[in-house]
């Protein structure tokens, strides 16, 4: 294969978008739509990676569109922070994908063509963003990402689904366009571009009033970070399969939502003059709030989905304080957080899929002793909680570490607080499941009547012994993904690499 | 100072009480006669305009020297025919109206079409419910 | 041939008109009226091009000089107008002759395409010539084709609703042209170009205040700004969908390029804005509108009702930015009529679509319509999306326009209260989608089938125009600024 690193660029593109057609076409025969799926997905993969090679190799990789209105273009450019995006987008895709067929076969879901033709224009929305290469491109691929995965939230079709649906596009859409979108007009008219450009396009003498307020209406804006007060898509979100929750709402959705908080921090204000705009402190604050109140109303979610949605708030609002801290070390951990919190998050929620397919249990003060029917997964998910906590021997411990070196750096301590109070309760509302699931008579002091009874039931269930786990491909994707965290423990260098060449552009 | 703009002063008490007759009448018939003399104030407003003091008809003779504006005239020839066209088409709706409600008073057709407005939001209730 | 373009753009449809009489055939007619509007469309591109390339086009009516006699004077502002009303008008057409033949009694066809083609020329009148009192007598003869048309619709509301019309419309018409009149006695002169030159003398009388009062008044009863838009609702609701289809894209256009014309050339920029508190009262008015106006919207059950009020609310951006007096602003109203053009063009059309194999246009009436009739609504869809204004859409475009000339001007208040108002929009588009796609249709209900292909592909023609209008914006973007531009430079 002899094709130039820019083609490859637009076919990582195009490519998910082409496959929708064939996807449709081939909608009459699972087994071939599905495989086609499984090839764009593989295929897309090794795009990506080669444009890894590019990149690594120190090649610059740029492609020009399109000109939409004169002076804002479409166009595309590869730098190390959306090429660590794309990596584990696509690989997640290709894990994902996986566990949908055993996961949409087994729970004999309706439409399955209409949702991975939607999978694949939200990866495809994915790609765009992560190489856009200046806000007016990643702006379109970030609505076309919030319309295509409109449908796949909304996918059972109930009233309920419609609910969480409106929920989760009114406050999406409300804050691209209200705010957002006034922030991006507001910026090309203040700075004359919208490229992005390390260490900022603001002049050096630009109003700190203005770029203050600029500041907090993209922080606003970007609905996609789930700072509170507009988080309440995510969970609004988690009426829709598991797969679409583990791929986009752990991973793809809210990622592009602090991949775009941390472009804006780096490229487009860049960090000399976000340390010094009057707002930033304010929005760190936020942020910490958030990352707060989000673990403490997690802990009280019996739903295990909420409970994890609650987490991904949470953890999301890990990576704005990281981009806001104007540090190498806080855009250090915040770009190695997303691609942590990705695997950590993302098996937690094949774990909570699995459970619901094969022990149709959806209530965390259900699963009480369900270890010993499903053993693997729910060690799966020990392992992916321990990521999320950020203790060894897990991938979470780096992203967490160069976090900390951030607040302390800038003595931040009040920051530095909240994210060890939020490890802790990472630690209360996340461990206990797999604990008990494995334990169910350990502890319980607090139990009332009703929930003894499910445990008893259950535990009659788990007498007879039949280890139930669950559809193969969904078991592979666990495993993939969990051993993805602890080898991101071993083996971080590539990643470390990708984000640290973050702020000196390419490697 | 009164009788200067005389015209002028026939033309506003047209021009208002044909407007009035518009706002204030529920007949659809009054509404129509309103509707022309409030027209026909502002033909007087451009004939009036037109009218040069001291000059004849506009036309082409040796021995006249001084004639009215004639391209007011014209235009009002053709604002006459427009005016005819809209007061026939609307007396012909009036027409039309009187056939579908039986009525040509404004209220009473308002209140036909707000019972059928609630009838139907009343059945489709009901054809939610049932569904 | 080439020099009679000007004229023959409103003549061809003008002449058609009479011609359909003697067809008979109604099918005869349709084709011959198609025809017909598709020449339109075709002089109006070689007008377009040819005003781009070398500038304006005057030509004098019959040989009279222009002064006395009625002069065509096409610039960049008309020509742009005239190929938006030409070009809606023929797709609108194509889909005539179907949807027709359920809500209009066989033997009134020929009748309906003699008065569209009429409805036509005026529109294409007001907008070609260049004379005060030309507007006054095409106006009258677009208005008073527009009010038989609405009467030709199902129900028995839409002879009360064009009733309404009627009165509404002929009081604005007569203030129009009490309007003209005042100026007239002024300045001796109706020619527009005339007027620009000699109006600046005698700016500061009553009578010109009056004049001017007058005109703003009619021109805004026709163009349904709040609180002037009573009429519209019903009027767009109970007439036939083609034709709400047809006014809908240009009606309302054709009034704001009247109202543009008036301001910005007749009485000029310095009088409009600053003698005269224009700006103030027009953004507020717009503003206002944009609200009222969505509110509404959301609160509808009729669908056609529903976008009726939405067409409201878009006039109010158009007003908006047409109140800035900037050349941003009005780049973003002049873009703002295309492309409202093209979404409303197509909603309609596709709701017609559904009107044609459902019957009936309430909300419930759209339940499980998503899977029997997936293009229809899609296209509905994509057009709710260009209203709002997402991205890769025309709306974006003119939305993005109308961002940067308030914030250029400073008014970030209004920019914010603009991007709210859009998020109205999101409401009532999403009260269709859902119900469409997630409510089960009513047992007692049959299957309906997709639309014919005779609404797929003027409705798809005008949706796949709406996407490439959003992405190849180069077409519009210039020749809307330099519209505008022409309009702050120097004046017609």
């Amino acid at each position: 294969m002899s094709l130039s690193l820019e083609v490859i660029l637009q076919l990582a593109i195009l490519l998910p978008l082409v496959s929708t057609f064939v996807i449709v076409a081939t909608g009459k025969s699972p087994n071939l739509r599905e495989s086609v799926t499984i090839t764009t997905c593989v295929l897309l993969i090794f795009l990506v990676v080669n444009l890894y090679q590019g990149l690594s190799a120190g090649k610059s990789i740029s492609v020009f569109w399109w000109e939409l209105l004169p002076g804002l273009t479409i166009s595309f450019d590869i730098e190390p922070l959306g090429m660590l995006f794309a990596l584990i987008a696509s690989f997640l895709w290709l894990v994902t994908t996986c566990y949908a067929i055993g996961y949409m076969r087994s729970h004999q879901e309706k439409n399955q063509t209409r949702f991975y033709v939607c999978f694949a224009v939200a990866i495809g929305a994915v790609m765009g963003l992560a190489f856009s290469a200046n806000l007016f491109t990643l702006f379109i691929f970030y609505e076309v990402l919030t319309l295509s995965t409109y449908p796949l939230v909304t996918h059972a079709g109930t009233e309920k689904a419609k609910k969480g649906g409106r929920t989760y596009l009114g406050i999406l859409l409300t804050t691209s366009i209200v705010f957002f979108l006034l922030a991006i007009v507001s910026t090309w008219f203040v700075a004359g571009t919208l490229d992005f450009k390390i260490g900022g396009i603001f002049a050096d003498d630009v109003d700190k009033v203005i770029a203050g307020t600029l500041l907090a209406l993209f922080i606003f804006g970007i609905g996609k970070a789930a700072i509170m007060p507009f988080h309440r898509w995510l969970p609004a979100a988690m009426v829709a399969p598991t797969p679409v929750s583990s791929l986009l709402h752990a991973v793809a959705v809210v990622k592009a939502g602090v991949f775009t908080v941390l472009k804006v921090c780096v490229f487009i204000f860049g960090l000399d003059l976000l340390a010094v705009l009057p707002t930033t402190q304010f929005l760190l604050y936020l942020a910490g709030a958030s990352v707060l109140l989000a673990s403490l109303i997690a802990m009280r979610q019996d739903n295990l989905k909420a409970r994890l949605a609650y987490s991904t708030v949470s953890q999301l609002g890990y990576v704005t304080i990281g981009a806001l801290l104007a540090t190498s070390s806080g855009v250090i951990g915040s770009s190695m957080h997303i691609a942590m919190h990705a695997f950590g998050k993302i098996t937690l929620f094949f774990c909570a899929g699995a459970i619901l397919v094969t022990l149709h249990k959806s209530k965390i003060s259900d699963m009480r002793g369900i270890g010993r029917q499903m053993p693997l997964t729910m060690i799966a998910f020990f392992i992916a909680s321990l990521s999320i906590i950020g203790v060894p021997p897990t991938g979470g411990t780096w992203s967490k570490w160069y976090l900390m070196m951030g607040t302390i750096e800038t003595e931040q301590f009040v920051l530095m607080v909240i994210l060890m109070l939020s490890s802790l309760l990472n630690i209360a509302y996340l461990l206990p499941i797999p604990f008990h699931a494995f334990f169910p008579n350990l502890i319980s002091f607090k139990t009332s009547n009703t929930s003894l009874d499910t445990t008893e039931i259950s535990e009659n269930k788990a007498s007879s012994f039949d280890i139930k786990e669950a559809p193969l491909p969904s078991l592979i994707a666990i495993v993939v993904t969990t051993l993805g965290c602890l080898t991101l423990f071993i083996y971080p260098q590539p990643l470390f690499e990708l984000a640290s060449a973050v702020l000196t552009g390419r490697e | 100072m009164l009788m200067d703009l005389f015209n002028h002063w026939v033309v506003i008490t047209l021009m208002m009480s044909g407007l009035y007759i518009v706002i204030a009448h529920g007949n659809l018939i009054k509404k129509i006669v309103g509707l022309s003399v409030f027209q026909t104030s502002v033909f007087i407003f451009y004939i009036s305009m037109a009218k040069v003091d001291g000059g004849t008809a506009p036309i082409l003779a040796d021995d006249i020297v001084q004639y009215s504006n004639p391209l007011p005239h014209v235009l009002i020839l053709t604002a006459i025919v427009v005016g005819i066209a809209t007061t026939a088409l609307g007396l012909s709706l009036v027409v039309r109206i009187k056939e579908a409600y039986g009525s040509i008073e404004e209220e009473s057709i308002q209140q036909q079409d707000n019972q059928q407005q609630d009838n139907n939001a009343h059945a489709k209730r009901k054809q939610e419910e049932e569904a | 041939m080439i020099a009679h373009l000007p004229i023959l753009q409103v003549i061809i449809p003008l002449m058609a008109a009479p011609i359909c009489l003697m067809l008979k055939r109604a099918q005869l007619v349709w084709l011959f009226s198609l025809i017909a509007s598709g020449l339109a469309f075709a002089i109006s591109i070689l007008l377009l091009q040819q005003v781009m390339t070398s500038g304006v086009i005057s030509y004098e009516l019959g040989g009279w000089q222009a002064p006395w006699g009625i002069e065509y004077r096409i610039d960049k502002l008309n020509a742009f107008l005239l190929l938006i009303v030409s070009g809606i008008s023929t797709v609108v057409l194509f889909a005539a002759q179907t949807s027709i033949e359920k809500e209009i009694p066989k033997n009134k066809h020929v009748y309906f395409y003699i008065l569209y083609l009429l409805s036509l020329t005026g529109m294409l009148g007001i907008v070609a010539t260049g004379d005060a009192f030309n507007v006054f007598v095409f106006l009258e003869i677009s208005s008073l084709s527009a009010y038989a048309l609405i009467a030709m619709g199902k129900n028995r509301q839409a002879l009360w609703a064009s009733y309404q019309y009627l009165i509404m419309g002929t009081i604005g018409a007569t203030f129009i042209l009490i309007g003209i009149g005042l100026i007239y006695q002024m300045t001796g002169t109706l020619n527009m170009y005339d007027l620009s030159q000699r109006l600046p003398e005698v700016a500061q009388t009553r009578t010109v205040f009056a004049a001017f009062a007058f005109v703003i008044v009619g021109v805004c009863l026709k163009l349904a700004m709040f609180p002037l838009h009573l009429w519209l609702p019903n009027a767009y609701a109970y007439a036939p969908s083609i034709v709400t289809a047809f006014f809908a894209a240009t009606a309302t256009k054709v009034a704001v390029y009247l109202l543009i014309r008036f301001t910005f050339s007749v009485f000029g920029l310095s009088f409009s804005f600053t003698t005269v508190p224009l700006q103030t009262l027009f953004m507020a008015l717009g503003l206002i509108g944009i609200f009222a106006a969505s509110t509404s919207a959301i609160y509808q059950r009729n669908v056609k009702h529903l976008f009726a009020y939405s067409s409201i609310a878009q006039i109010g951006y158009m007003i908006v930015g047409f109140s800035l007096s900037t050349v941003t602003g009005l780049t973003a109203t002049l873009l703002h009529l295309f492309n409202h053009a093209l979404m409303k063009g197509a909603i309609f059309l596709a709701l017609a679509a559904v009107i044609y194999r459902v019957g009936n246009i309430e909300l419930n009436n759209l339940r499980g319509l998503g899977r029997q009739m997936p293009l229809t609504m899609a296209a509905i869809v994509i057009g709710g999306l260009s209203l709002i204004g997402v991205p890769l859409t025309v709306g974006f475009v003119s939305k993005w326009y109308l961002l940067m000339a308030l914030i250029e001007q400073g008014w970030w208040p209004v920019a914010v209260l603009i991007l709210l108002g859009s998020m109205l929009a999101v409401v009532y588009v999403w009260r269709i989608v859902e119900a469409a796609y997630f409510k089960a249709p009513l047992d007692n209900s049959s299957p309906v089938k997709e639309a014919p292909m005779s609404f797929l592909i003027p409705i798809w023609t005008l949706i796949i125009a709406n996407i490439y209008f959003g992405i190849d914006t180069r077409l519009s973007v210039q020749v809307a600024e330099a519209a505008a531009q022409s309009l702050f430079g120097v004046s017609l």
